[in-house]
């Protein structure tokens, strides 16, 4: 089975309080030189039978309208071990 | 002849009973509606009430916005019903873009819970005609997701259309742009608020006050006369 990842982060342009928490954590964990820090979502996606450009678009058109919500996150699409699954 | 007004519940709702007795109290028929069935059982009006549907799971809204229920909602709505989404309601209006932009976490990332004076900016909407605009009300708000986003230029548009149906005063609670606390459709059937109307309808209970009955009797108002 391959497996597709989605991920999904937050546009450049939108405030990301929950990466800013983490990255003000870092200094106080010993952790220095981290300027920024923005948090997203990974979805990892079992995909049975071929994953080939129809179920690629579908996979696409299922984050568009789903998995992320385009107004305020982007969205990768890429597919993991495909020569497994060839 | 009185309106029945709808509230759906969803798994996670939490508000849709306090919503029902606001409906009761200003006079109108109370319908529960049932987020997998598809049938509205002819009523006028639906509130899609506050909690946390499908906790959250996704973003606030994200898998409520695709029930059954909200397949007929989204329709009706698009022809003209009036629909009020509270809080919980209001982020599956903008998941469901039948209002733009979007909800996003508190920017302080504490759940919120208190009273909160809003100012109504657009009195001309199906769920604010009982108010004046430039009124000031109090009403209780509580959330984590409270934090309305969209881009300048949907702003803008929704400034220059008169959209921005209410405003935080007193300090913006959450982040959210240009004070936002709840905004309408093009056509003022759709309306959402992060803040909580049905929670502060009668004296006894929430903020001692009854400013959040204005949203239910504005309503019957319009379906009694129309």
């Amino acid at each position: 089975m391959a497996r597709v990842v989605v991920d999904v982060m937050l546009k450049p342009e939108i405030l990301d309080p929950q990466g800013q928490a983490v990255q003000r954590a870092l200094p106080r964990l010993g952790y220095e030189g981290i300027a920024d820090v923005r948090q997203g979502k990974r979805f990892e996606l079992e995909v049975e039978g071929p994953v080939d450009d129809a179920a690629l678009a579908r996979i696409h058109e299922m984050a568009e309208t789903f998995l992320a919500n385009t107004v305020i996150e982007d969205f990768t699409v890429k597919v993991e071990n495909a020569e497994e699954s060839k | 002849m009185t309106a029945r007004i709808g509230v759906v519940t969803f798994p996670g709702t939490l508000d849709d009973q306090d919503a029902l007795r606001a409906v009761r109290v200003a006079g109108a028929e109370p319908v529960s509606l049932w987020h997998r069935d598809k049938d509205l059982h002819q009523v006028d009006a639906v509130v899609l009430a506050g909690g946390f549907s499908y906790g959250d799971y996704l973003r606030a809204g994200a898998i409520s916005r695709f029930s059954p229920v909200m397949e007929t909602v989204i329709e009706q709505a698009k022809a003209g019903m009036p629909v009020l989404g509270i809080c919980n309601g209001f982020q599956i209006l903008t998941e469901a873009h039948l209002l733009p932009g979007a909800m996003l976490r508190n920017n302080h990332l504490h759940f919120i819970c208190r009273d909160q004076t809003l100012r109504v900016e657009n009195a001309e909407t199906a769920w604010t005609s009982d108010y004046s605009a430039g009124q000031e009300i109090s009403v209780p708000l509580k959330n984590m997701d409270g934090r309305y986003t969209a881009d300048e230029h949907t702003l803008d548009e929704l400034e220059a259309e008169g959209r921005v149906a209410f405003r935080y005063l007193g300090g913006n609670p959450n982040g959210s742009l240009r004070d936002i606390a709840g905004i309408t459709n093009a056509a003022g059937n759709v309306v959402g608020l992060m803040p909580h109307p049905e929670h502060a309808v009668e004296p006894l209970i929430g903020t001692g006050r009854t400013d959040g009955l204005g949203f239910f009797t504005s309503i019957i108002k319009k379906l009694v006369n129309a």
